[in-house]
Order: C-alpha cells, then structure tokens, then sequence
C-alpha cells in the first residue's frame, strides 16, 4: 500500500490529462482549420500554387456583388427556416403520438431513429430516386390518387428543388428533435397535465397554453441543434441538386465548395464558408438566451 | 351543490385490485374524507370521481347523474388540489386561478372579478402578479384552492392538499380550509394517510384499506367504535391497545381493546366507577411535555408478577397515555396497579379482528 499520492489522487492534474485528447482534437481539427478559413478569406490565395498574399476585403466584396452568392445566401436561409419550422411541427406532433402506449412502439421508435442514422450520403441519394423526374414515387402516388394532373420536375424546378431540400433537410433533423421534445414532454409533471384537463382545458388548449409554453426551452435547443446542422450541411444539396439547375439552388457551404476547390479560389470559397458565422453565433446567444429565460425556476 | 353515490366501484391494475367493490353515498355539502395508508386505494377512488381514472366496474353519480362511463373531467362539475398543488409554472397566479374559466370561455371581464373575488377570499391579492416559484408552499396550497373554487364546482376532490406543509402550517391550513369549506358548503371528498387531519377536518371519515372500504363514520364513531381491529389500531396515535386477556368470563378467542389514554394508574379512578384492573409491568416512561407515554405490559390482574418465565397474558407492548393533569411517579422496571374504565373496554374476535358486542 503507497502513502504517496497518486496521480488519481490529485484532480487538479488528472483534470488536465484527461481533457487534453478532446482539447488537442479540437485545436488541430477544428480550431486550426477554422482559423486558416478566415486568414484565406483574406488573402487571394489559390489552389495548386503556393503564392500567398493579402486580399483584404476584396474577397468579401466579390461575393457580396455576385447574385449566384446571393441566392444561395437567401437559399440557406430559406432552408434553415423551413426546414425548422416543419421540424418543429412534426416533432411535437410526434412526440404526442410516441407518448401514448400503443403495439410496436418500440419497433416505431426504433424506425424513427433510423434517418438520424443513416449517412448522410446514402441517404441523399435515396432521395434523388424519391425525387428523380422519371420514377418520382411522389409524383406517381399523387398521379394514382388523381391529386396531380400534370407532371412534377422536382429538382429541375428551382422552387421544387428547395423545396426538395427543405424536406429532407426536416427529414435528417426530425427524429433527434422528436426525442428531445419527448424528453421535454416526460420532465412535466403529470399532474400539471391532470390539472389542465380536470380544469376543463381540451387538447389544443392544453398542447397551446400549458405543454408547448413549458415546452419551449426544450424545442428552443432542438431547432438551435437543427438550425447548425442545416445552415453547414454540404452533403444533401450537394448530392440532391448539385447547387444547380443552372446555380439556383446552392447554399452557402455548397457554393463554397464550388469556388473553393471546385475552382480553385480557396481566397473566395473561404469567404464564402465564414461568411454564415456571425449569423450563426447570433442566432445562438438568442436561443440559448431564449431557453435561459422560460426555463421553469428561472426568473 | 350535489351529492355523490357510488355503487360497488371496482378498479383492477392487472392483478391487483386498487378498488375493490366500494360502496359509498356522500352528502350534499358533507365534508368526507377518505382515510388510509399508501396501497389502500383512496387516491384511485377520488382520481375514478374525477374522471381522470376509468373504473374497471361500477357506478358513480354526481348530483343524480351517471358520470362513470364517457363523461369526461371537465363535464363532471368537479374541481380538484393536487398533492403538488400542480400550478402552472409558466403563469402567474391571476393567470393560473383564471385558466379554468378561460378554458369555459368566460368573458374577459368576469374572469377577472372572479379572480379578484377568490384571491380575496384566500387573502392573496398582492401574489396576483406573481409565479408560483415565487411562493412559499402555504401560499401555493391557496392559489390552488383558488383556482379550484372559481370554477363553482358541485364537487371538490383534495388529495393530500396538506402533505406538503411543514408541522406548523399544517395546522392554520387546516383551520382555514374547514373554515372556507363551511362558508361555501360544497361536497368535499379529501383523501390523506394523516389521521388528525382526518378527525379534524371530516364530518365523517371513510377508512380505507386494500381496496376495501373499513368503516364509514363520524371521527368519534371511528375513533371510540372502531369496527375491526384494523380500524381500532390504524385511528389513534398511539393506537388502541389490544391484548388476549385470558379471561374466563369472556368467550374464547375474545380480544381487548382500549385506548391509551383509557389505561391509568387506578388510585386515579373515583370509588364509585366501575374499572377492569391490571397490573401493568412498567417498562419506559417516556415524558412528552403535556403527556407521559408509559410503556410495559399487562401482568395478570390482581395475581403477582410471574416469576419464572411462565406465559403471561400478553407480552404485546401496552401504551398508556397519561395527562400531564396526573402527577402521581411511575418508576420503570416496577409493577403499578392500572386500570381502564368498563365503558371504554372494546371486544374483538382474534380470528375475524371484527367487533363483538358483549
């Protein structure tokens, strides 16, 4: 048995050595790379030449006056703001029905899980085929049931191509909102429900006066969660519509990785890719502060 | 304003039976409460009144109308206070006592005089503007007395309304809601495990157990005439005192019962009353300010303490409740003369634990 004090012994060490793994993989592969992005946004350099020099705002004002820059500006926002919206919907209507008991809710639950799940990848290219101008199942159930008469261009239309992107941008986001809402649901108290429904309140009352207010911390990080994942993905639009047709539907991080090392201006596809952090951080100190104040307990 | 029958009320969770066949008619404007441990069904029964649990057989009627089947909560006429008092955390009181009367789409104006009306009542005017988490636990417990009553229900449901008071305010509260309850005279049925609160607050106590419905009665039936063992040693702190006397004038197999405070040293008695004597071995003398608790056992009446280990009477521990009135010594370890009062002796069957009248 040792008298001296072990490295288990001494927190203020051990604290150090076990956070410096997750420190060193953030600095080196986020922090780094991050801070290269900026530097690069002012500077004109390019790909596959090793000349570096500063750029100033050149890059920012190229960009600024580029309509393509400025539709996917638009696009991203479109996007992040549909997509939450119709996640916000679903998952609340959602997490209603898993609350209920019925047969093969785990099954159900586990189904639910599975969009989160799969690879991005994978599963844009699945919804290419939902989607394609051909074979759309879309447009051949709607054809069936008579709902659709003429024929629906999916992503040849630059309406229906964002609007294709808001769904499965939804599609990805909705089960991971779907269980923080229903953790949400399960911290009220169930006689806080009791009480509402002795009271006289019917189901929207109750949904709209009593669990959605004591909801909202809960659904405000969700959507925060959502809002991140969607203004940043590259891989649904990218894979989907590839930004085009003819550049009408690219977001921000697809028009970057255009630029960027598609065409070679690593200088304006840097700008491009920061360009989205300012909002980004707004729209998080709002929602956190959002969350912060309707929390239960909170003054 | 309206009664409640309810007519052999069944409620199963899979194999257990949380009601079982219970039979009750409470009276218009009666204060009723239902008395029992945790597991003996009464909170099942007020959440079955209320609607927010569907029996599995049976019969309710609020006010002459059948409401067990699909009469939901609302339509009941009902109001109930939770144990947690569930306020909604996220309104403030006005808006909290209004949400019922919202919920029936009173007119904006009427629900706030009868708000004002009702906070009046439970003085919490000046916490209008407050959120719950802002209150202190006594002044929660009013608001959802508040919020129930704005309601004018036919029927006030409480569980437990008072569990979540500290000693000393439990007991101005329960001043104040048998004050209000007399004011405003509307059916109450009041569920909780606290016999005191119990035989303060009700004008007759339901005493339940497993389901099963005990004894019905005013606190002082339930209390001098209990009718089973169960009832005699569940009302009553401490509880009656219950021992197989042995006695040859009394049928085999015949418990005694007798309350604590009935059990005292017999040069306490007049001349002229008739008591039942016992020796009564004296084990602890426990001092509790206005009562002594005096612990021991019942030594054969009048015969000499036992020396040998031969079987005595009882070694079941008897409680004797002295007045802090009775100053006569008692020192442990030693053999006093007691006695108890005929009047006050109760019999039971130790098979049935049922009453017997002898």
């Amino acid at each position: 048995m040792t008298h001296r004090r072990t490295l288990a012994d001494r927190e203020d060490v051990l604290g150090g050595v076990m956070l410096a793994p997750a420190l060193a993989y953030v600095i080196l592969l986020v922090g780094v790379p991050f801070a290269l992005a900026i530097v690069l946004s002012f500077s004109n350099a390019t790909a596959g030449s090793l000349s570096f020099g500063w750029a100033g705002f050149h890059n920012y004002a190229a960009i600024l006056g580029d309509p393509i820059f400025l539709r996917a500006l638009r696009n991203s926002a479109v996007v992040t703001v549909g997509s939450q919206v119709l996640v916000v919907i679903l998952a609340t209507a959602a997490a209603q029905v898993f609350r209920a008991a019925f047969r093969g809710k785990r099954v159900a639950r586990f189904v639910l899980l599975l969009p989160w799940a799969v690879p991005v990848s994978l599963a844009a290219i699945a919804w290419t085929w939902i989607f394609d101008s051909t074979f759309s199942v879309i447009n051949w159930t709607l054809k069936v049931t008579g709902l659709l008469h003429g024929w629906l261009y999916w992503l040849g239309d630059p309406a229906l191509a964002l609007l294709a992107i808001i769904i499965v941008q939804a599609w990805r986001i909705f089960p991971f909102a779907t269980v923080i809402v229903l953790a949400g649901l399960s911290s009220i108290p169930q006689e806080i429900l009791e009480a509402a429904i002795v009271d006289g309140a019917g189901f929207w009352r109750r949904l709209f006066r009593i669990e959605l207010p004591l909801l909202l911390p809960v659904v405000a990080v969700a959507v925060l969660f959502g809002v991140v994942y969607t203004a940043t993905d590259l891989g649904v639009v990218y894979i989907l519509t590839g930004g085009g047709p003819a550049n009408t539907t690219h977001v921000l991080p697809t028009l970057a990785f255009q630029r960027g090392i598609l065409g070679a201006d690593l200088g304006q596809g840097a700008a491009i890719a920061v360009f989205l952090l300012p909002f980004l951080i707004v729209v998080a100190i709002a929602m956190l502060r959002l969350a912060r104040h309707t929390e239960v307990g909170a003054r | 304003m309206a009664g409640i029958d309810i007519r052999n009320l069944r409620k199963q969770f899979g194999d257990l039976h949380a009601v079982d066949g219970v039979d009750l008619s409470i009276r218009d404007g009666e204060f009723l409460v239902l008395l029992g441990s945790s597991g003996s069904g009464k909170t099942t029964l007020l959440r079955m009144i209320a609607g927010l649990e569907r029996p599995t057989s049976g019969e309710i009627h609020i006010g002459g109308e059948r409401v067990d089947g699909d009469v939901p909560p609302r339509a009941r006429g009902i109001a109930m206070v939770f144990q947690s008092y569930a306020l909604y955390p996220h309104r403030t009181v006005f808006q909290n006592i209004a949400f019922p009367l919202e919920a029936i789409r009173t007119p904006r104006k009427q629900i706030e005089e009868k708000v004002r009306w009702a906070a009046e009542m439970f003085s919490i005017s000046r916490y209008l503007d407050r959120y719950p988490r802002q209150l202190s636990g006594g002044e929660r417990q009013r608001v959802a007395l508040c919020r129930a009553l704005v309601r004018d229900p036919k029927v006030f449901l409480l569980d437990e309304p008072l569990a979540n008071l500290d000693a000393k305010l439990r007991n101005t509260a329960r001043d104040d809601l048998k004050r209000f309850q007399r004011q405003i005279q509307t059916t109450t049925v009041y569920v909780t495990h606290d016999q005191v609160e119990a035989m303060g607050l009700g004008d007759r106590i339901v005493v339940m157990e497993r389901g099963k419905v005990r004894q019905i009665g005013t606190p002082q039936q339930v209390y001098e005439d209990p009718v089973d063992t169960f009832v005699a040693t569940f009302v009553g702190q401490p509880p009656m005192n219950l021992l197989d006397p042995r006695d040859p004038s009394l049928p085999a197999g015949t418990l005694l019962g007798f309350r604590p405070e009935h059990l005292l040293p017999r040069t306490v008695f007049g001349a002229g009353e008739d008591t039942r004597p016992f020796r009564f071995a004296v084990r602890r003398v426990e001092y509790l300010g206005s009562d002594r608790y005096v612990y021991g056992s019942i030594v054969e009446s009048g015969a000499p303490p036992s020396p040998s280990p031969s079987p005595s009477p009882s070694e079941a521990t008897i409680i004797a409740k002295l007045p802090g009135t009775i100053a006569i010594a008692i020192p442990e370890g030693e053999t006093h003369d007691f006695a108890v009062p005929r009047r006050a002796l109760r019999y039971f069957d130790a098979t049935t634990g049922l009453r017997r009248k002898l």
